[in-house]
Formats: C-alpha cells, sequence, structure tokens
C-alpha cells in the first residue's frame, strides 16, 4: 500500500474515533477538557517511561491515560471547593501538569527523545514508517490499528451507553433522581475521551487531536438540534475535513496535520455563517426580514386608521407618512412598493390606498 | 559574581518581573469575567499572525512579532465573541475550535515559511514556544514598554473595569459602554499574551494570567487589593522561577516559574486568609 493511502486511511480512523469522543463532551459544554487533557499526559509520559524502563507503548499509552484522567479529577475537586470557577480549574491544572512534565524531562532526562514542541503539532505524516509487524508480515501503520481500535471501542461505549449518556446531558436532574450514576457515567465519558485523545496525538499531535474532538461536534450543533442526526453529521464533518486537509496538504506541500486542523475550522467557519436556521447570516436575514414586515404592518394600520376619514388625503402622502413613522425616505418608499408587492396597497398620484386585502391584514393585525 | 551585571540573568528576571505584574494585573479582570481560558486559545491564535509578519517584512525583531501576535489575537477573540453572543455555542467550545483553527493555519504557515529556504527564518517557531534564556534586551524593553501601557490603561480606567467585570447590567444602566470595555479589558489581555510568549510560551501563559489572580483572591473580597496581590505574586513567582532556572542546571524558565505559581496558589487555596480551605473547615468543626 502506497504511503499516501496509509495516511488517508490513519486519517479516517482518527476522524471517527475523535469525533465520537468529542460528541457528548461538547454538548456537555467540556470541550476545553479536552485541550487540558492533550496537554496534561505528559508527566504521565515521562512516568510511563521511567516504569517502563525505557519507550514502551503500552506504558506510556497508561501513563498518559492515567495522568489525563488525574487532570479531570483535579479540575473536579478544585470545582467542588467552590473557591475557583471551573474554568479557572483548568487553566490553573493542565498547565502545571504540563510544567511538571517538562521540568522533570530537561531536569532529568536531558537526553530524552520527548520533543516537548512536537508533542503539540505531531505529524501524521510520519504514520506509515511506524508499521504494525505480525510473523514476519506488515499490516499497516500501527496508527491505523490503534485508531480503528479506538474507533470501534467509542463506538461500543457511546452504543452501550446511548440512553443514559443523552439523559444525564440534557437532563441531569431526572438522571440522577432515576440512579443513573452522574459521577461514574461523567468519568467513564472522561475515559473515553482521555483514551482517545492519548491515542491521537501520537499519531496526529496534541493540536489536531482536540480539533478532531471539537470541531465536528460544535460545527454538526450548529446544523442541527437532533442528537439522532447529530452524531452521523459529526462523524461526516471529522472525516470529510481529515480527507480534504490530507488533499490540501498534498497539493501544496504544506503540514499535513496543520492542514487538517485549517480545513475543520474552515468547515466550522463556513457553518458558522451558512447553517440553514443558526448561521449568523440566516440569523440576519431572519432578523431583517422581521424587521420589514413589521414595519409594513405599521404603515397598514397607520393607512386603515386614516381611512374614509377627511384627513385621509394628508394622511396616505408618502411624504407625512415619512414624517409621522419617523422614516428615512428610501426606507418610507422601499416599506412601500414591498406592500404594493405583495398586494397590499396601491400607490395613486402620491398617495397610498389599501386594498381590500391590505384591510384585511390591518384589522387582523390590529385585532392582536 | 555580581548578579545584576550578569546579562542573562538581568533579562530572564526582568522580562518575568514584567510579565509576572502585567499578567497578574490582567488576570484578576479574566478570570473574574470568567474568561480564565481566554488567555489560553489566544496564545494559540497568535501562531498564524506571527508567521505573517515575518512572511510580510522578513523581519524577526521583536515588535513586529508581536504586532504579529496581537493582530491574529485580536482577530480570533473577535471570532469567539461573535460566536458566543450570536450562536449557542457555549464559550469553551467556541475557545477550543478558535484555538485549535488558528493553530493549525500558524502550523501550515510555519511549514510554507521554512520551504522558503531562508536562513533567517530559524527559531521563529521558538517566538511562540518561549525561551527565556534567550531573552535579549531589546526584548525586555518592548515588554517592558507595552506593559507599562497596560497598567496605564488599568489605572485610569480602574473604575470602569471593576463595574463591567462585576454586574456588566448594573454598568449598563449607569451608561457605561459595556461592549466597548469588554473589548478594551480583552484587547490588553492580548497584549499580555503578547509580552508572555517570548517568556513562558503558549501553553504555560494561561497559568500566569490565571494563577496569580486565583492565588490572590482567597486573601481578600477588594478587587483593589486581589490586583495588586496578584501583582506582586506574578512578579514573584516570576522572579523566583527565573533564579532557579538559572542557578539549576538543565530546568526551562517557563515550567520552573508555572511550578513556584502553581505551589503558590494550592498554598493561598488552603491557607488564604479569606477564604482559605484550612479555616473554612476548622470553623464548620467548630459549629458543630
Amino acid at each position: 500500500m502506497s504511503s499516501g493511502s496509509q495516511i488517508a486511511l490513519v486519517a479516517v480512523a482518527a476522524g471517527l474515533a475523535c469525533s465520537l469522543a468529542g460528541v457528548f463532551l461538547v454538548l456537555r459544554r467540556l470541550a476545553m477538557v479536552a485541550d487540558a487533557i492533550s496537554h496534561a499526559v505528559l508527566p504521565g509520559l515521562v512516568a510511563g517511561y521511567v516504569l517502563a524502563n525505557g519507550p514502551n507503548l503500552l506504558f506510556g499509552f497508561l501513563g498518559a491515560v492515567v495522568s489525563g484522567l488525574l487532570t479531570v479529577y483535579l479540575v473536579e475537586t478544585l470545582n467542588k471547593t467552590r473557591r475557583v470557577t471551573s474554568d479557572t480549574a483548568i487553566g490553573l491544572v493542565f498547565p502545571a501538569m504540563f510544567a511538571l512534565g517538562v521540568y522533570v524531562i530537561s531536569r532529568y532526562f536531558p537526553n530524552l527523545h520527548i520533543d516537548t514542541d512536537a508533542v503539540l503539532h505531531g505529524e501524521i505524516a510520519f504514520a506509515p514508517f511506524d508499521t504494525l509487524a505480525l510473523g514476519g508480515r506488515e499490516y499497516g501503520p500501527v496508527s491505523f490499528w490503534v485508531l480503528g481500535g479506538l474507533g470501534l471501542f467509542n463506538a461500543l461505549v457511546l452504543t452501550a451507553l446511548y440512553k443514559e449518556l443523552k439523559l444525564a446531558t440534557f437532563d441531569a436532574a431526572l438522571s440522577a433522581t432515576l440512579g443513573f450514576a452522574p459521577v461514574v457515567l461523567h468519568y467513564v465519558l472522561m475515559t473515553v475521551v482521555a483514551v482517545t485523545t492519548v491515542g491521537a496525538f501520537s499519531a496526529v499531535g496534541a493540536i489536531l487531536a482536540v480539533a478532531l474532538i471539537v470541531v465536528p461536534a460544535v460545527t454538526a450543533s450548529l446544523l442541527t438540534t437532533r442528537l439522532n442526526q447529530l452524531i452521523p453529521l459529526a462523524i461526516a464533518v471529522g472525516v470529510g475535513s481529515a480527507l480534504a486537509g490530507y488533499g490540501l496538504a498534498t497539493l501544496w506541500n504544506v503540514s499535513i496535520s496543520g492542514m487538517m486542523a485549517s480545513t475543520l475550522g474552515a468547515v466550522f467557519f463556513l457553518a458558522l455563517l451558512f447553517a440553514p436556521a443558526r448561521g449568523i447570516i440566516s440569523q440576519w436575514s431572519r432578523r431583517r426580514r422581521q424587521r420589514e414586515e413589521f414595519a409594513t404592518d405599521v404603515l397598514l394600520i397607520h393607512l386603515a386608521t386614516h381611512l374614509s376619514t377627511p384627513e385621509e388625503a394628508v394622511e396616505s402622502t408618502l411624504l407625512h407618512i415619512e414624517r409621522e413613522l419617523g422614516w428615512s425616505p428610501d426606507r418610507a418608499s422601499q416599506i412601500a412598493v414591498r406592500a404594493e408587492r405583495a398586494g397590499l396597497l396601491q400607490a395613486r398620484s402620491g398617495s397610498l390606498q389599501l386594498t381590500q386585502e391590505g384591510q384585511a391584514r390591518a384589522t387582523q393585525v390590529a385585532a392582536h | 559574581m555580581n548578579l545584576l551585571a550578569d546579562y542573562t540573568l538581568r533579562n530572564v528576571a526582568l522580562g518575568s518581573l514584567v510579565l509576572g505584574v502585567v499578567s497578574g494585573v490582567l488576570g484578576c479582570f479574566a478570570v473574574l469575567r470568567r474568561q480564565g481560558l481566554m488567555g489560553d486559545a489566544l496564545s494559540h491564535a497568535a501562531l498564524p499572525g506571527v508567521c505573517l509578519a515575518y512572511m510580510a517584512t522578513g523581519l524577526k525583531t521583536p515588535l513586529v512579532l508581536m504586532a504579529g501576535a496581537a493582530a491574529s489575537g485580536l482577530v480570533g477573540m473577535l471570532l469567539i465573541l461573535t460566536t458566543i453572543r450570536r450562536t449557542r455555542v457555549d464559550q469553551g467550545s467556541a475557545l477550543a475550535v478558535v484555538l485549535t483553527w488558528f493553530f493549525g493555519i500558524g502550523v501550515v504557515l510555519l511549514t510554507v515559511v521554512q520551504k522558503r529556504n531562508d536562513a533567517n527564518q530559524a527559531g521563529l517557531d521558538k517566538f511562540l514556544f518561549g525561551q527565556a534564556a534567550a531573552l535579549i534586551a531589546e526584548q525586555v524593553a518592548t515588554m517592558a514598554v507595552l506593559g507599562l501601557l497596560c497598567l496605564i490603561v488599568v489605572s485610569l480606567l480602574f473604575k470602569e473595569f471593576k463595574v463591567v467585570s462585576f454586574d456588566p447590567e448594573f454598568a449598563q444602566t449607569v451608561g457605561l459602554d459595556t461592549g466597548r470595555l469588554g473589548a478594551l479589558l480583552s484587547g490588553l489581555l492580548v497584549v499580555a499574551i503578547v509580552i508572555g510568549l517570548n517568556t513562558v510560551g503558549v501553553i504555560l501563559m494561561s497559568a500566569m494570567l490565571v494563577a496569580p489572580a486565583a492565588a490572590a483572591r482567597q486573601w481578600t473580597n477588594s478587587l483593589g487589593t486581589m490586583v495588586w496581590l496578584a501583582a506582586t505574586i506574578g512578579a514573584s513567582a516570576g522572579v523566583c522561577g527565573a533564579l532557579l532556572s538559572v542557578f539549576q542546571e538543565n530546568v526551562p524558565t517557563g515550567p520552573a516559574i508555572v511550578l513556584v505559581l502553581s505551589a503558590a496558589t494550592a498554598f493561598s487555596l488552603f491557607f488564604g486568609s479569606a477564604r482559605g480551605l484550612a479555616w473554612s473547615r476548622r470553623r464548620a468543626r467548630v459549629a458543630t
């Protein structure tokens, strides 16, 4: 298999595993916990190195996961003292863990090859160099099997605990009353996130791991409010962006991890602008339409009030309406044209006259 | 050995001192406005700006890189605030999205710069990951001037910032422009972050903002005292960390400062005179 298709396979596996892990994390408003975990695993990696007396995949992995869970526990404990807010608690714990890791490495293992920068922006491009070899045969990149396994694991956990997680996320009180042990669920979810972060960052770097966990779920939440649509959408965004990012990186010959994270962000940004109901542009045009509808109603009521009165001739000129309703000439004619197009009024020699429909509409609005 | 005459030590200690004071003061407002993690997101968001500033000018002078960092930090901040205000996306998610997006773009730009084959670009990434030991006098001077500007603005607008941080609705009713004051505070935060990138680096910057404020908060219930205390704690931790790193072999400055700060915060959480856990436990025991 070419190294290109191997990287693509790793990207798909990473996108799947991470976006699954991120769904409930984002819905529970804990996105920054993923960032904290990804930075706080450093002392655990060191501990794994010391315990195994050298570089060891399993010990490093376990040490990092324990370190990530310890971070979650410390944040929770700090929260419970109620001396600091939850974001402060996160901001206190993970830099301390990271600093501890860097301190221990530079002080006691100055020759150890853990490049702290590389932990941050690790490179998926190296994935094909580390292949799984069993009985003299090679079975593709190790990170593909690790991430594929994690994807499967996450899918199993989410399927098994779907109902419980859903209830605990959307109605914590009811879930606790029903005896769903919120603390246990929280730590199950956090274990999923920690294991996924650790598994992903050795392959794709910490920042891309966090991006793949958080961005798909956030983007999907802009596009739908239904959980059963949100999960497949998140997976599609995660896998799709990872593949597209890989394609663009090869095209422009730039960092693959960086390009994947950039693509994820760009997809989020597009959703932020153009999402059908919650996007900024649709919100803006909805507000604009509501303002115009309201202005039209005001105009209709104004005309209806003076209908068949002696002042009608004066009151129904555009100039008078501008002054009375405090509109600019542009706005007044714009609203009048809009109403005329809708068949609500007719303009005759400078004065506006309600049609049958216009009168009906005015009566209906006034009755509210 | 004459301590003050040692060039490296003087620069590292002075740089860390400036950073400690400025981030201590601005961190108080960030923590009170629940924007503690904003520092983490914005320091990551500075990377593309640093690369673009270098690509546009070909210069690596501190002021150019700092201006680039500040510009992309501000864009990131605007994007975060717009997302939170306009959609139902929560603050943490918005921070995480902008952080990873901008950092990803920055990593891409770094590879672009590295491919241009000019020897001058070497060490551009070091600007972000902090290497206090390599601080030069010019950088320290830039940091000091920027920091002083921040402190002047805070002292001039202290009352306004106080009201906006504690009670934005009240601030609005008394006729303060809360939007603009909030943006100004966040803008100052960006300046503090830019000052710190050089010294402690992207990841540890959030501790520089959060920890002194969180520690100071446990000793007092008055914002004025808290700000002074946080500045003192930040400055002392900065100098202690700098000294530790200079006198011990193989200890980088940033992590040393953050470890000192974390110890100070842990101590304050337990023994702080206003809200220390030790006292409230004893009080609870006496009461029962």
